[in-house]
């Protein structure tokens, strides 16, 4: 019986760890930029040098 | 910044595209046999590896693992190097990679037609084969994380995350459900056994889908999507928010398969509540998916591309919304065993993973081969065959799982069963898989389109093996400036960590409890091990895939306990390698088959025949025959090493029980053959046939005994 006790802790423990980096993560500004990745992989090998600026000349998509 | 020039390989993302389509025609041909053998049982008369038990499981695995999973392979190939800018790993680790699987398909479907099974479901494979899974699954793996540990970009794309999230989940469910222990190369028993057996496999099952089919295919979406319609991702902050939710929620959810089962309620509690809270992130993920062409629904109307991942991603929806429902114990109580759960899980198949694949084909055969596509009409006429193909296929199923379900549970005002005799509710059900025939004739006629479709593309076109790009090098910094999420994308070794960390927790507090307490399996004293002929019968049970049609589940409704017998206990499975729940009822339940008070109770000779002809003893069955039972000689060379791997396992068999048994095997076989010969049926001992009525005899009935004597006596 103390084995299920003993498991469930630690099951606890664990998943309360991943929660607290996930919160962590969250409030350190995970979504510091949480839209230009969305953007740069539409952006084909043809124009390689694109990317550098694409923050700079970033188009509107929602045009 | 220097700029490196470097190049992505198209050769292997073509191989993996090309054996998507052949192995997709294969699968749902299969698929297509089975579904006319249901209403044509003696079409492949006499004929074993041709047999509907046989033939299921070769279907479920030759679409989930062969045609959706080199259309995972496709996908993760093709947009990988483009997204984190660097060629893949290794290019031989690919080819390893692309052969392997494919050698593991032949393997399977080779090897399942003839009888050589596990029979846990989608996990059929028996262990060399399943050796090879884990191995080239581990390669596909090294190449994957260490491509995105090369990779020239910092950030990694959401895309990435779902194939990472893929691949680690993935190689711990195949593992872990695969302990067996072999008895030969063809042969193995699980290490868990009845109820443990049940959760691990549904743990697995359950997560097959939710990690094979599922989050690799939210990658492919992620990428695919965006990439037709030429715009960004609706909100790339939801996508982080619904991966994360989905892949620390779908863990938990597997107990949903076993509802009113033999598992401990608190288990089947916890599967339930985590499988309402999937809603959430299901919906994510389809919301981020549609959003993404708003504004752009007139090049939806043009492009048959879109339009299937459109109809994709909305049967993506429906089946994750009504996965939750049928997880609900009221509903699960009128779902299960029916042909309710093949619509569902069709909606699943035909529409999220066939449609997705379809759209990733067209999209990608003009670009790997620097050309148009074919015929755009070609591609529509596909699009509209697989959606009417779709909905011709589940409506019809939905209709047959209420009314066989409902008629089930149907009592007469005097409190008898309505529909005492099974048969009647299977005749009442069956225009309803002749329609369900046509809808997979029309969906398979799309593919075969396609398959004209890509030939002439392919013919028209010169394939681009590979193509040229440049980045910068990825710079290293240190210390690290990125914080928060960013940071943790920073590092993907890491981040597979801390994805491991989250999928085992799931597993760790679902199903060890099982293995460390006694009391969640409550031992019942009269319940003993199966004699020697009654397990090589039982094996002959798995191999024939009885499962597939038959359970061994009664579940504690008034209409199954007054149908079938007393409701299964967690005790009476404790010698059960594997556990034979099942999960449908296309025949009745088996569970207490063998026990003599039962009203369903049916003599040796009743078997015999039944298994001759199942249509001379129950004229309207849809039971294929089973002749070359009758006819083959039972192989009992391995019989000794099966009860000595039994007892390896804990099977309390009496000490050196291993070497009598052939002996007590041959005794029980004249004893039950000598019975059929005084009724005038002319078998012999050594029959299959005999020890498969063994084991029919001894189902559900160790409760019943009278007296609680150790069957194997010394003497």
């Amino acid at each position: 019986m103390s084995a299920i006790i003993v498991l469930i802790l630690l099951g606890i423990l664990v998943a309360g760890g991943f929660l607290i980096a996930f919160v962590w993560a969250v409030r350190n500004g995970q979504f510091d930029d949480d839209y230009s990745p969305s953007v740069r992989m539409l952006f084909e090998n043809k124009k390689p040098k694109e990317e550098e600026t694409i923050e700079a000349e970033n188009p509107d998509p929602k045009q | 910044m220097e700029l490196q020039k470097f190049t992505y390989d198209n050769r292997l993302s073509s191989l993996f595209l090309k054996a998507t389509i052949l192995w997709g025609l294969v699968g749902m041909l299969v698929g297509l046999t089975i579904a006319i053998e249901l209403i044509w049982p003696t079409m492949t008369n006499g004929i074993s590896w041709l047999s509907f038990g046989r033939l299921r499981p070769l279907h479920t695995n030759a679409v989930i693992f062969a045609f959706v999973g080199n259309g995972i392979f496709t996908a993760i190939y093709y947009s990988t190097p483009r997204l984190l800018k660097t060629p893949m790993y290794s290019e031989l680790l690919g080819r390893i990679h692309f052969w392997g699987w494919q050698l593991i398909i032949v393997a399977a479907a080779i090897t399942l037609p003839l009888g050589i099974t596990v029979s846990k479901e989608y996990a059929e494979l028996e262990w060399p084969i399943d050796v090879a899974i884990a191995i080239v699954w581990v390669i596909f793996g090294i190449n994957l994380i260490m491509t995105t540990v090369k990779r020239r970009v910092k950030h990694i794309y959401v895309a990435i995350w779902f194939y990472i999230a893929t691949f680690v989940t993935v190689a711990v469910l195949h593992i872990v459900n695969s302990i067996n222990l072999p008895v030969s190369f063809f042969k193995s028993y699980p290490v868990y056994a009845g109820v443990q057996d049940a959760l691990v496999q549904w743990w697995y099952g359950h997560n097959a889908v939710a990690f094979f089919l599922t989050t690799p295919y939210l990658g492919l979406m992620y990428y695919f999507i965006p990439k037709a319609a030429n715009r960004p991702i609706y909100s790339y902050k939801l996508s982080i928010i619904h991966f994360w939710a989905l892949i620390f929620i779908y863990i938990w959810a597997g107990p949903h398969h076993l509802l009113y089962s033999a598992l401990p309620d608190w288990t089947q509690a916890l599967g339930v509540v985590f499988s309402i809270m999937l809603i959430a992130p299901s919906w994510g993920g389809m919301i981020n998916g549609l959003l993404t062409l708003r504004g752009a629904w007139d090049k939806v109307r043009e492009d048959p591309v879109l339009k299937m991942f459109v109809v994709g991603v909305t049967a993506y929806g429906m089946a994750t919304f009504e996965g939750p429902m049928l997880s609900l114990k009221s509903v699960n109580a009128i779902s299960h065993f029916t042909d309710w759960t093949i619509a569902h899980v069709h909606i699943g198949a035909l529409g999220w993973n066939g449609m997705l694949t379809f759209g990733m084909i067209y999209w990608l055969l003009p670009r790997l081969y620097k050309t148009k596509l074919f015929s755009v009409k070609l591609a529509n006429a596909h699009f509209w065959l697989a959606t009417t193909g779709m909905l011709f296929f589940a409506i019809p199923l939905y209709f047959a799982g209420f009314t066989q379900s409902l008629m089930w549970k149907e009592f007469t005002e005097e409190g008898f069963l309505k529909y005492p005799n099974f048969i009647e509710t299977v005749t009442q059900i069956l225009p309803m898989y002749w329609i369900r025939v046509l809808g997979g004739t029309l969906y398979i006629t799309g593919v075969i389109l396609m398959i004209y479709n890509a030939a002439k593309t392919i013919k028209q076109g010169s394939f681009i093996p590979e193509e040229q790009d440049e980045a910068p090098a990825l710079e290293i910094r240190k210390p690290n400036p990125d914080k928060g999420h960013r940071r943790l994308e920073g590092k993907p070794v890491l981040f597979t960590v801390l994805a491991l960390v989250a999928i085992l927790i799931g597993g760790l507090v679902e199903f060890i409890p099982m293995f460390m307490i006694k009391s969640n399996v409550p031992t019942i004293v009269s319940v003993q091990p199966y004699t020697p002929l009654e397990l090589e019968g039982r094996d002959i049970y798995i191999r024939e895939g009885c499962y597939t049609c038959h359970s061994q589940m009664i579940r504690p409704f008034r209409s199954e306990v007054e149908r079938y017998g007393d409701y299964t206990k967690a005790g009476e499975t404790v010698y059960d390698r594997p556990f034979q729940f099942g999960s449908k009822r296309t025949g009745p339940d088996l569970a207490r088959e063998g026990v003599k008070t039962s009203r369903n109770y049916k003599p040796d000779a009743w078997h015999y025949n039944h298994f001759m002809s199942p249509q001379k003893m129950v004229a309207e069955s849809i039971m294929p025959p089973y002749p070359w039972i009758i006819q083959n000689d039972l192989n009992t060379s391995t019989t000794t090493g099966k009860i000595r791997a039994m007892m390896k396992l804990g099977v309390p068999y009496p000490d050196g029980f291993d070497t009598k048994a052939l002996e007590h095997l041959q005794k029980q076989a004249n004893q039950i053959a000598q019975g059929l010969r005084d009724g005038g049926i002319d078998v012999e001992d050594q029959k299959e046939v005999i020890a498969l009525i063994a084991y029919i005899q001894r189902l559900g009935t160790d409760i019943h005994r009278e007296s609680n004597e150790p069957i194997f006596s010394e003497n």
